[in-house]
């Protein structure tokens, strides 16, 4: 007589497959695995709870490091909450300049997911040419705002730097670059039959499941569910340009997939648009005193960023910090479905399925 | 050399047959050195990348660099490991992937042993390394080490019988086991290759090929996004260099293989072009297989495990049992 017995494996925290400091504790029968716990907490820096000893203007660059995959938007959501809050008007050139940052990061974050994604199913080359192109819009950014990474770009009432001569016609041209790189991606992985197979019908959730757990983002849209805040509830000038957002029908890991990548493409769109409208001249900063005090309230803003809604909740007591910050991080809600969806499914799939879900961990921990 | 076998063993036998497996074996090393070395090249070219360009002229010494590294650093055994199992694993991986080489003609009169039950020597040989590699896995007292040993152990098994009978087309059409045999019947050109009548013979043996070396899109047991490194992940040092060699030498190996079996071993594939030596044939079409190997690598993601065994049991296999039928139906009627 055979005696079997599950076996209790710890995916992580360092595991390259867990995107920084995550980890599921898994039980396993066989390579099946019949329960998965995820613990987190290993970066958590206690942002929300720092932020209320910090002025507004002090708070911009620990939103850049809570999801550093895509800072601009982050940025945003903090910026945006305190303006409403303060109902500040944003000069032209301002909006615009948000917005064409938001977008590039966007395109800069799905292709980090794209890459590590790749790699996770198991091909190398993917990440390499993703970062090779992500370089480019790094590059812009640097240009702008003189960090590759944390940018700390957006203020309250404006942006920080201005467009320097020629940063316009940069992005013009990378924009036509990458609508050609994008079609080779395609070309490169999305008919791959070792890839299709790997991810068709892996993950699935119905768009019951997904609203009954909060998700948002492309988790959200690639059951069908037609909801993108750029289009519902728009923000900054969203409203002014055209672009459709990309549903998937199954929900399933190839179905988040493509909408992905349909999203990049689309963002493509909004920067083609916002480049040629883009103002000649004017203020990049709104009439604002030097001491933001927002008057007493409370305010939640979101909007969306490549992982889905993000929103900042502030109860401001009239003083220049907040009395009580709050972030809503997609990649916190969006993980809660993970172990619902890992029963069952083999270790091969418990990396598809995390990677299709899409987690940078510092927003997880926060 | 090949009457030396007849002659009473004598201690100048001895020497003479140590001197050339010495030489052989340091042929391999070279050659595991350099295929190291062109891999990480190709593989970055086909990235956007440079490869290694910093140790010697173009980063040649790369790979010495690796070496030496690896043999100079402490040698660890975990507490909890089985610690003869542990020890023995890698010499059992690593002592098949060079005896193989014996039976390989390189050239009309390169070779070491022209054995009649060649082919099978080579895939007895061979699967022994599996042992070796579920043992390490087993040894190692690691949860990942363990599913990379028995992935490795489903996946070999599951390859080794579409691999070997993916060859019976060749043997049947040749009536010989014997490597330098067949390769020899191959001569005349290209048309004359293997390949072309066992087309499907040779698409599955280069698909059980690359599933057999562990390489992507079949490098199951040491996918490193899923068991981190699979069975070799409790080795270090020298030890783990010995996993890597083995691997390196059985590329070394099934692409002599392939070219001896389906490519015409060293013959020219145009008559008028016999003047340039058979030797220099063999190492092109040795080393264009060789790039294919990477070359892949550098383009697939990872097959998954259940997917794996689907493709060999019920994909490779029946069509390999269909080529020995219609390979034994085409003899009959060309008779």
């Amino acid at each position: 007589m055979v005696r079997t017995e599950e076996l209790l494996l710890n995916v992580g925290p360092q595991h390259p497959s867990t995107h920084g400091v995550f980890r599921v504790v898994v039980k396993l029968d066989g390579e099946v695995i019949t329960e998965a716990t995820p613990v987190m907490g290993y970066l958590h820096r206690g942002t929300e709870k720092l932020a209320e000893d910090l002025t507004y203007t002090q708070i911009i660059p620990y939103t850049d490091r809570m999801d550093y995959v895509s800072a601009m938007t982050n940025n945003y959501v903090l910026v945006n909450a305190v303006e409403k809050l303060m109902q500040i008007e944003i000069p032209e050139r301002a909006q615009f300049l948000r917005l064409i940052v938001m977008e590039l990061q966007r395109i800069a974050s799905h292709m980090v997911w794209w890459g590590t994604y790749l790699l996770d199913i198991g091909a190398m080359s993917p990440f390499l040419f993703a970062f090779r192109d992500r370089e480019q819009i790094i590059n812009l950014f640097n240009e702008l705002s003189g960090a590759r990474l944390t940018y700390n770009y957006m203020r309250v009432g404006g942006v920080k730097w201005d467009a320097p001569d020629g940063w316009i016609d940069k992005v013009r041209r990378f924009v036509s670059y990458m609508k050609e790189k994008l079609e080779e991606y395609h070309a490169l992985v999305s008919g791959n039959e070792i890839f299709l197979s790997r991810i068709k019908g892996v993950g699935k959730y119905s768009a019951q499941d997904a609203i009954d757990f909060g998700l948002s983002g492309a988790n959200l849209r690639c059951t069908g569910v037609k909801r993108d805040l750029r289009k519902d509830e728009p923000y900054c000038i969203y409203d002014r340009f055209e672009f459709d957002v990309p549903v998937g029908t199954n929900g399933d890991c190839y179905d988040r997939y493509m909408v992905r990548l349909e999203e990049m493409r689309q963002s493509l769109r909004i920067l083609e648009q916002a480049v040629e409208q883009f103002p000649e001249g004017g203020e990049i900063m709104g009439k604002v005193s030097r001491v933001i005090r927002p008057p007493a309230g409370e305010i939640y803003a979101a909007i969306e960023s490549p992982r889905g809604e993000i929103g900042c909740y502030i109860v401001s007591n009239g003083k220049d910090k907040p009395y009580r910050l709050k972030f809503r991080r997609p990649s916190f809600v969006n993980l809660q479905i993970l172990p619902k969806l890992l029963v069952g499914e083999t270790m091969t799939n418990l990396v598809t399925i995390l990677g299709s879900i899409d987690i940078v961990v510092g927003e997880v921990d926060c | 050399m090949g009457d030396l076998l007849h002659e009473n063993l004598s201690w100048r036998l001895v020497g003479i047959f140590s001197f050339w497996a010495a030489v052989m074996m340091v042929i391999v090393l070279v050659f595991v050195t350099y295929a190291i070395y062109f891999e990480r090249k190709v593989i970055g070219w086909m990235q956007a990348r440079k490869g290694p360009n910093r140790v010697g002229p173009l980063g040649l010494l790369q790979t010495v660099a690796d070496v030496l590294k690896l043999l100079i650093k402490e040698d660890t055994i975990p507490k909890k490991a089985d610690r003869p199992f542990f020890i023995l694993a890698p010499v059992i991986v690593f002592v098949p992937s060079f005896a193989v080489i014996a039976t390989i003609p390189f050239a009309e009169n390169l070779y070491h042993a022209s054995l009649n039950v060649g082919m099978l020597y080579y895939a007895a040989l061979s699967s022994i390394s599996t042992i070796g590699i579920v043992l390490g896995g087993w040894a190692s007292n690691n949860k990942y080490a363990l599913l990379g040993g028995m992935r490795s152990a489903a996946q070999m098994i599951s390859y080794e019988i579409p691999l070997v009978i993916s060859v019976v087309g060749v043997i049947m059409m040749t009536g010989t086991l014997n490597l330098h045999t067949i390769a020899s019947a191959q001569a005349g050109g290209f048309w004359h290759w293997n390949f072309l009548p066992q087309i499907v013979g040779f698409i599955v043996f280069i698909i059980a090929a690359v599933s057999e070396l562990n390489r992507t899109p079949f490098d199951l047991p040491e996918a490193e996004s899923e068991l981190v490194a699979g069975y070799h992940v409790e080795y270090s040092g020298f030890r783990f260099a010995f996993f890597m060699l083995a691997e390196y030498v059985y590329v070394f190996a099934i692409a002599s293989l392939a070219t001896v079996l389906f490519l015409g071993g060293w013959d020219a594939p145009l008559p008028f072009l016999n003047f340039i030596p058979g030797i220099v044939w063999f190492i092109l079409k040795f080393a264009s297989f060789v790039f294919f190997l990477f070359w892949i690598r550098a383009t697939f993601p990872r097959i998954r495990i259940d997917q794996l065994m689907g493709l060999g049991w019920k994909v490779l296999l029946p069509l390999a049992l269909i080529n020995i039928v219609i390979t034994a139906v085409y003899m009959e009627i060309a008779k």
